[in-house]
């Protein structure tokens, strides 16, 4: 024990040296770093399977280098490879891990062990996903809707497979995130002096908790109905794919949610620090988290109005489904009026925090728009949808995630990356996005189908423009990414609080943090974004 | 027995004190068995979708099932739950005979649940009672009888995987207590020992009936 007290003066990167030391850490901070890392490489690899589609799309009709099985292979990657090994752990494993802990003042997070093992069994999930790219053209699209995936391809077993274990990573951390709030927090850091960022993971976690295990039956039987045919999928043996349409919604609806909620989080850290300003309703945005939280788990059936299931179940899911829009817009309009009259400062986090507000709300009412039942039977599987769930998943989420790394890099790492390229980064990514994904809004309103090798000519300027914008987008994220890399040698070194925020990661542990994050426990006497008392 | 080389626990670097050290674990462990409930929740709505989709199928599996098993598999859960809350009880009072009695109890429990479980699985391999293409059994008028034994297997397999899990959770615990002194203020592993196993019972109590009883 006195060993410890000694590492205590030493930053976490320092205490100990050797590749070894890294794997078998139990420290939250050195555990985040290796997920930031991995989940960094997913997302490159990811983001090249989507590039060559789009390469392919450029112009309707049959490709020289990329055939109709190849195309479909390469968005079914893409899908997989984004939602389950970039999307839903980015922000809570490879941010959340380092943050949370020290932004209630613990010395790490309740169960070390258990959060070496979720970092484990996404590595085992990240292989088991390479290991089917190898084995062969999983071509089943994300979903994984039977009859198509129970047809015995041996690169869709492979992402079934690793899918399952990503799962019990997702549910490990959340657990980890529970138990840490409510049993780790430093004296004085009441429920109401969470920072938001915390509230956010919370609610994340419930439903990683709560809605991953379904999944997990669902890729379990479909593993099960591949090799005996048991009967409960498919349809040729008595069973309903319906019913495994159901069970896959039961958890990727909450799953979006998993993905866009801790998004809200950074937004409310990134908006108050650089507006300067306490944020606006604070417990109105803190049980928003939990309200989208509740609500997300009955709405799971707007993804299958046109699957067959009764009228009265679709409208009863398109009534639950408008009430997502109250939590999501009190977000919004919380943040927007912490921007008012607030002492605003456009450094990098902040570019990317306001993109958030642009993105978000088109990401948000194009849901509403679909959640119309009459409106979705013309809208479902077209370009419309895919839009959608870009403009939250990857306008909101993605972009969060890179504000993320931005406002915490300093922290981190303890470099200050140079400002001014990462401006330049910021602004080129807003419109690379939005050329990429404005005009699928357009060419699936007009009925264009989503999946589609082929396509009408009337649609090619359309697509054209969105390829064109995924370039663009791809250089604004390479620049973005060398800036970082760079400052981690040639950057200045980062003061304790670069941004004057007022949550204990700034305010109490150094950067980068000691091994225990604290020298000495800190003492919380006011709320995350006391800013008000600056002023006086 | 070797209770003078007991060693005492030392509450991990990041937590303040013994009690927040249980109670975080003993939080986890009910949020991991909150998870699993899910998961068998599930799995058991997908069964009683079943049910409803094919009655006759259910009808005429039921019968082929031998209730009086299944009720002996209910009282060895239930009897090793109550061992195992009892171990947990001694625990408290730092008793560490009885502590380790109670657990071989448990784990004998648990044994004989998956013997009968292997002589209910062998009966339906020798009568042809398989899941999906490989089902050939005899007396069927049903042309779903293979999704009730399909069904029947999936759900008891992946308890009984389970009652292993839990069986492994009682075995650490007994090497735990020739090592370490639990008292009082710690019991932890045993504690979360038998929250898990309250989940084993707790999932047989739905399957049970689900598959024994109905239909």
């Amino acid at each position: 024990m006195i060993a410890h007290v000694h590492d205590n003066n030493i930053n976490y990167i320092k205490t100990k040296t050797g590749l070894l030391s890294w794997f078998v850490t139990k420290d939250h901070k050195r555990i985040n770093m290796m997920f930031l890392i991995s989940v960094l490489i997913f997302f490159i690899t990811g983001g090249i399977y989507a590039l060559l589609f789009r390469l392919e799309l450029w112009t309707p009709g049959t490709h020289p280098l990329i055939t109709p099985d190849t195309y479909n292979h390469y968005f079914t990657m893409h899908g997989v490879i984004m939602v389950f090994l970039v999307v839903v752990p980015g922000i809570p494993s490879a941010l959340g891990n380092f943050v949370l802990p020290i932004q209630v003042g613990a010395k790490d997070l309740a169960l070390p062990k258990i959060n070496l093992t979720s970092l484990y069994l996404y590595w085992i999930g990240g292989i088991l996903a390479i290991v089917s790219l190898i084995a062969g053209n999983a071509d089943s699209g994300w979903t994984f809707y039977a009859p198509y995936s129970i047809s015995k391809n041996p690169a869709v077993l492979w992402m079934l497979t690793a899918a399952f274990f990503l799962g019990f990573s997702s549910i490990l951390t959340g657990l980890n995130f529970i138990v840490t709030v409510h049993k780790m927090r430093a004296p004085g850091m009441t429920w109401f002096r969470l920072p938001l960022f915390v509230w956010a993971l919370y609610a994340t976690a419930i439903m990683q908790i709560f809605a991953t295990p379904v999944l997990a039956i669902t890729l379990l039987l479909l593993l099960i109905e591949n090799f005996f045919h048991i009967g409960i999928f498919d349809p040729a043996m008595g069973g309903d794919p319906v019913l495994m349409q159901h069970f896959f919604w039961f958890y990727s609806h909450p799953a979006v949610y998993i993905i866009v909620v801790p998004a809200f989080g950074i937004t409310s850290e990134i908006i108050a620090a650089f507006s300067k300003k306490e944020i606006f309703g604070y417990k109105f945005v803190a049980f928003s988290s939990i309200g989208i939280t509740l609500i997300g788990f009955l709405v799971w059936g707007h993804h299958m109005f046109v699957s067959g299931q009764s009228e009265v179940a679709n409208t009863v899911f398109s009534f639950l489904t408008f009430f997502t829009a109250i939590p999501s817009a009190i977000k919004v309009f919380n943040w927007t009026a912490t921007l008012y009259k607030g002492s605003i400062s456009l450094q990098t986090p902040m570019l990317y925090g306001l993109q958030i507000l642009f993105n978000f709300t088109i990401g948000g009412l194009t849901g509403i728009i679909l959640s119309i039942l009459s409106l979705d039977v013309h809208l479902h599987d077209t370009y419309f949808v895919v839009s959608h769930f870009h403009y939250v998943a990857f306008g909101t989420t993605i972009i969060a995630f890179i504000a993320g790394i931005h406002y915490w890099w300093p922290k981190m790492t303890g470099k200050m990356y140079n400002e001014v390229w990462g401006r330049i980064a910021s602004v080129i990514v807003f419109f690379g996005f939005n050329i990429t994904f404005f005009p699928q809004l357009i060419m699936g309103s007009q009925g264009s189908p989503r999946r589609y090798y082929h396509y009408l000519p009337q649609y090619q300027i359309y697509h054209q423009i969105s390829t064109v914008g995924v370039v663009i987008l791809a250089l604004g994220l390479v620049i973005a990414l060398v800036n970082l890399l760079i400052s981690l040698r040639m950057g200045a070194t980062a003061p304790q609080n670069p941004w004057g925020a007022h949550t204990l990661e700034w305010e109490a542990a150094e950067s980068p943090p000691v091994l225990f994050n604290f020298k000495e426990t800190p003492i919380v006497t006011h709320g995350p974004y006391a800013f008000a008392t600056e002023k006086t | 027995m070797a209770a003078t080389a007991l060693q005492e626990h030392e509450v991990a670097h990041h937590f303040d004190d013994l009690e927040q050290e249980f109670d975080s674990h003993k939080l986890g462990m009910w949020l991991f068995v909150a998870s699993e409930i899910m998961m068998f929740g599930a799995l058991i709505v997908g069964g009683l979708f079943l049910l409803y989709l094919h009655p006759d199928a259910f009808a005429q599996g039921r019968p082929r099932l031998d209730w009086r098993l299944g009720a002996l598999n209910t009282f060895f859960l239930l009897t090793g739950g109550f061992t195992m809350a009892r171990a947990a009880a001694f625990a408290q009072k730092s008793d560490q005979r009885k502590i380790q009695q109670n657990l071989v109890l448990s784990l004998l429990f648990g044994f004989g649940f998956l013997v009968v479980k292997t002589i209910e699985y062998k009966a339906k391999f020798h009568h042809g009672l398989l899941p999906g293409p490989a089902f050939h059994g005899e007396g069927f008028t049903s042309l779903h009888a293979h999704v009730f034994f399909g069904y029947y297997f999936v759900s008891t397999g992946l308890h009984a995987l389970h009652v292993l899990i839990g069986m492994g959770l009682m075995v650490w615990c007994l090497i735990l207590s020739r090592k370490v002194k639990f008292t009082r203020s710690y019991y932890t592993p045993i504690e979360l020992a038998g929250i898990y196993w309250a989940l084993v019972d707790l999932v047989w109590l739905f399957l049970f009936p689900l598959l024994y009883l109905v239909g």
